[in-house]
């Protein structure tokens, strides 16, 4: 186990990149803790496959260093770097038997015949499949397959990390939240570092402690759930968290006031020096409300369960609120925001606050 | 895919039925006839029973030539099946060289059967020929038409030559279906090379594998052209296999009634054959319908 | 290059496979003197003789006429009646449809010697000995089942629901079959024919024994170069060369499908 370190890390599949955007991945610079477990989440293209190949070594970073503990693996082959990796489709050796499937990656690495019967009756019993130990894999249903390929992942004590390239992309409704459930609770028992790549908000934000948020091959934010959701780095962060996504405004925004296209002024949580942006607000953030705050007009209201979800306008801007449940919503037409709850941004990224002296 | 009971599809099939009845029933009728009748000519038969069989099981000329064709087509699928499965992993995997690799091999397949005959007749020999001219210049004593070990090799080569292209081609398209992913668990689960080809190559190629096996037994079953203009069947009976033989038996001494009979009894081993083939590949059909597509 | 070591194998395959052939075009561009008498890996003198011999004499290139006539006549016949029969056993089931198909598969496994009598005689029988259609037709004997297994592999890939909204649309069977299916299924008709083509092109045995003179195929002709003054090697190879060419020009076009061809699409 280690702590895996990114060095001004960048990809091209061009052999002479020109700009920018010749980069499947961007120069960047991270860590990930030992022991770990991240999501990398992004919609699709966005480089985080590219990412991922470059860790376990499937493909080789065209700039930049990557580093497991202190160690320099980047000129290192996948076998060398000791890292275990489930792929979106099943990959399961067909003729062999799930027993000879799990032994596989143990076998190949001579490890003596008594540790991998232990070993491998273990993880069946992990994954639920200790009864199937002496089928074929072939022909079984796809999601046991994957259960095969992430206990094949897993059946490694020493690996250094286990990655996760969209593992539940094949695999029922039903079964997802439970294999899910599953892999975190293998997180906290072994505590492997784990890397779990998804371009679903909510598997990233129920399995990882932190999540690292892609954007057109950048690393847009790493943080916690939490994090993402209050104070998200990009607008991209704002827009593809949540459901549905931040509400963003164009405002000139000024100490602690931003003014909109309108006219209309709107407090602000912090102080800012002048700036020409927008402001975002989550939706669970806005409220409507009879007197005061800005005018709105109302063009749907859906009942999603748990609450409901008023489509508005703001002077021809969708604005989206939830408005929680028993709250009339009648006859309101004028919405309001909670000013700490206000992020400001430019060119796409978050200003912080300034300090106030 | 489920599909829809319909009887009025044989409507659709007509056709074909029409066109395969007539150029197949109509003569397997004639054969038949032969095979049960003596003729002196004029059209007149007379009932001869299983008399032409009975020759034919116990004819020594026959078991020869059984003999010879059996060994035959066992020796060059043991060279063609692992030549041919080599070869396609070593083919390149996509861009201009891929596409080069497959015109170039396909050529061979495209070559009338009898001038392939001719290219290794003329290839092989010792005074114009650039394979013959160069064994004789190593000291060898090959010669093709005197010495039956050499008119077999020359033969064998020559459908090596021939045909390893189709294996190669098939297993190559086996191969092209495997998805990367299982290549990179390869890698991470430390696969040496043997076992990638073992766990995953072949188990991909098995059911290619399978129809290249069968064409090849089969069309290697029935050779007759190729053989024929490089070596006549000789020297001797050394290269006549059974094709060689029926057609030298039905034209050459027109024994039409042993020579009908002979055709029945080898066609019905092909038909066993192609059963066993016919069988075994619908049963592919169905277990490979679970796997999913566009990996 | 790190593909070095496969590199090596397939220059080596490849020039097993083309050496021969490069002998023959070698000789071809010969004169018989110098075949016969000075051995050389490249023509000292090159010359076009022998396919000017061919190319100017009728009995020559008549060959050449004759099988491509028959050639297209047998395609085309197999390709019409195939199509129809490939849709019914890709869509529908029907009575004694698996044995019917099993059927057509035995007629791609015999050998061409069984028939090659009968084939005389039937045609003989009825007036169509030497003739371009006795030849296409004997050929369908293999390359109608064979055309309608590649089809029935291609059309199987084809989602059903296109042609039931065909159908809603309000289309009739021929115009849905002409307008939207066949254009859906155009490689697979390309490969059918090709294969159908290859098949055709390379068979001796039958179209040597149903012609004499007016459909004699070009590889049939190529026997007569035997003559009272011995063998006239240099315009053999030519003729042989000429076979060659339009083998090699096609294939480029299906070389993406030549294996699944072969797989009777069923890779």
């Amino acid at each position: 186990m280690a702590r895996i370190t990114l060095r001004n890390l960048a990809h091209s599949y061009l052999p002479t990149p020109q700009g920018d955007g010749d980069y499947a991945l961007k120069e960047l610079d991270h860590v990930w803790q030992d022991g770990g477990a991240y999501a990398l989440l992004g919609a699709s293209g966005c480089g985080k496959t590219t990412l991922l190949n470059i860790i376990s070594g499937l493909l080789r970073p065209s700039h930049g260093r990557v580093l497991f503990g202190d160690r320099d693996v980047t000129d290192e082959p996948t076998a060398a770097r000791n890292i275990a990796q489930v792929f979106q489709f099943p990959v399961v050796y067909d003729t062999m038997t799930v027993r000879e499937n799990l032994a596989f990656p143990l076998r190949n690495r001579g490890r003596d015949a008594a540790y991998i019967k232990a070993r491998v009756q273990q993880i069946a019993a992990i994954i639920g499949m200790e009864s199937a130990l002496d089928r074929k894999a072939q022909g079984l249903t796809a999601d046991a397959k994957q259960k095969i390929s992430l206990g094949r992942g897993m059946v490694r004590e020493d690996v250094n990390a286990i990655l996760f390239d969209e593992p539940l992309t094949v695999i029922d409704p039903h079964m997802k939240w439970g294999l899910r459930t599953q892999l975190k609770q293998l997180h906290r028992e072994f505590g492997h570092t784990m890397i779990y790549v998804t371009h679903d908000q909510t598997e990233a934000l129920t399995f990882a402690d932190k999540v690292v948020v892609m954007h057109e091959g950048r690393v847009v934010q790493m943080g916690t759930p939490q994090d993402l959701f209050e104070t998200p780095a990009h607008t991209f962060v704002g827009y593809f968290i949540g459901s549905p996504g931040m509400n963003f405004i164009d405002a000139q925004v000024a100490g602690d006031t931003a003014t909109l296209p309108g006219g209309a002024q709107v407090g602000l949580g912090g102080h800012y020096a002048p700036l020409s942006g927008k402001i975002g607000i989550r939706p669970e953030h806005a409220a409507l409300t009879g007197q005061g705050g800005l005018p709105v007009t109302i063009r749907r209201i859906e009942d999603v369960g748990r609450h409901r979800l008023i489509r508005a306008e703001l002077q021809g801007v969708p604005l989206n609120i939830v408005a929680p449940e028993g709250q009339p919503v009648a006859g309101l037409d004028r919405v309001v925001f909670d000013p700490r709850r206000i992020n400001v941004y430019a060119d796409d990224w978050r200003v912080a606050p300034q300090e106030i002296a | 895919m489920d599909k829809t009971v319909n009887n009025k599809a044989w409507l659709l099939v007509l056709p074909v039925l029409a066109i395969v009845a007539f150029s197949a029933v109509l003569p397997l009728m004639t054969v038949v006839n032969y095979a049960f009748n003596d003729t002196f000519g004029n059209n007149e038969f007379f009932w001869a029973g299983l008399e032409w069989f009975d020759e034919m099981i116990h004819s020594d000329r026959l078991h020869a030539a059984l003999g010879r064709q059996a060994l035959f087509s066992a020796i060059i699928l043991a060279i063609e099946v692992p030549l041919g499965i080599f070869v396609a992993l070593n083919m390149p995997k996509k861009g201009f060289w891929a596409s080069f690799c497959l015109v170039a091999m396909a050529l061979p397949l495209l070559i009338p059967f009898n001038v392939v005959g001719t290219i290794w007749q003329i290839f092989g020999r010792v005074d114009i020929g650039l394979l013959g001219r160069t064994l004789s210049g190593l000291g060898l004593d090959y010669n093709y038409t005197n010495d039956p070990i050499d008119a077999w090799v020359t033969v064998i080569v020559m459908d090596v030559w021939h045909w390893t292209s189709l294996v190669a081609l098939l297993c190559y398209a086996g191969l092209q279906s495997i998805p990367q992913a299982y290549y990179q668990a390869a890698r991470i689960d430390q696969a040496s090379r043997w076992a990638v080809f073992r766990y995953i190559e072949l188990p991909k190629m098995k059911g290619v594998l399978l129809i290249a096996v069968l064409l090849r037994f089969m069309d290697s079953f029935m050779i007759y052209t190729e053989p024929f203009v490089v070596t006549g069947g000789g020297p001797g009976n050394a290269t006549t296999f059974l094709s060689i033989d029926l057609v030298k038996m039905a034209v050459g001494q027109f024994d039409l009634g042993p020579a009908a009979a002979f055709s029945l009894m080898y066609f019905l081993v092909i038909l066993l054959v192609s059963w066993v083939f016919y069988t075994v590949m619908t049963g592919m059909d169905r277990s490979q319908s679970d796997i999913p597509e566009g990996m | 290059m790190r593909l070095r070591p496969s590199a090596i194998v397939m220059t080596l395959y490849l020039l097993f496979l083309m050496v021969p052939i490069y002998w023959l075009v070698n000789m071809s561009l010969k004169t018989n003197a110098e075949i016969t008498g000075a051995f050389s890996l490249f023509p000292r003198d090159p010359t076009l003789r022998n396919y000017a011999v061919i190319l100017t004499d009728p009995s020559w290139y008549m060959g050449y006429v004759n099988s491509i006539i028959y050639v297209v006549m047998n395609t085309v016949i197999s390709i019409t009646v195939a199509l129809p029969a490939a849709y019914a056993f890709s869509r529908y089931s029907f009575m004694g449809d698996k044995h019917l198909f099993f059927w057509l598969l035995t007629n791609r496994m015999s050998p061409p010697a069984v028939f090659a009598l009968p084939f005389f005689q039937l045609y003989s029988s009825i007036g169509l000995f030497d003739t371009h259609i006795a030849v296409a037709l004997a050929h369908s004997l293999f390359n109608v089942p064979l055309a309608v297994w590649i089809l029935e592999g291609f059309m199987r890939g084809v989602p059903k629901e296109i042609d039931e909204t065909a159908y809603i649309d309000g289309y009739s069977f021929p115009r849905f079959f002409v307008r939207i299916f066949m254009p859906l299924i155009a490689s697979g008709i390309g490969v059918a024919a090709f294969f159908c083509f290859m098949f055709s092109w390379v068979e001796l045995l039958l179209s040597r024994t149903l012609t004499s003179v007016n459909a004699k195929p070009i590889a049939a002709t190529m026997t007569r170069t035997v003559s009272a003054s011995g063998m006239d090697w240099g315009v053999l190879a030519a003729a042989g060369v000429l076979t060659i060419i339009p083998g090699a020009l096609v294939i480029w076009f299906v070389r993406n499908y030549i294996a699944k061809g072969f797989a009777l699409g069923r890779v």
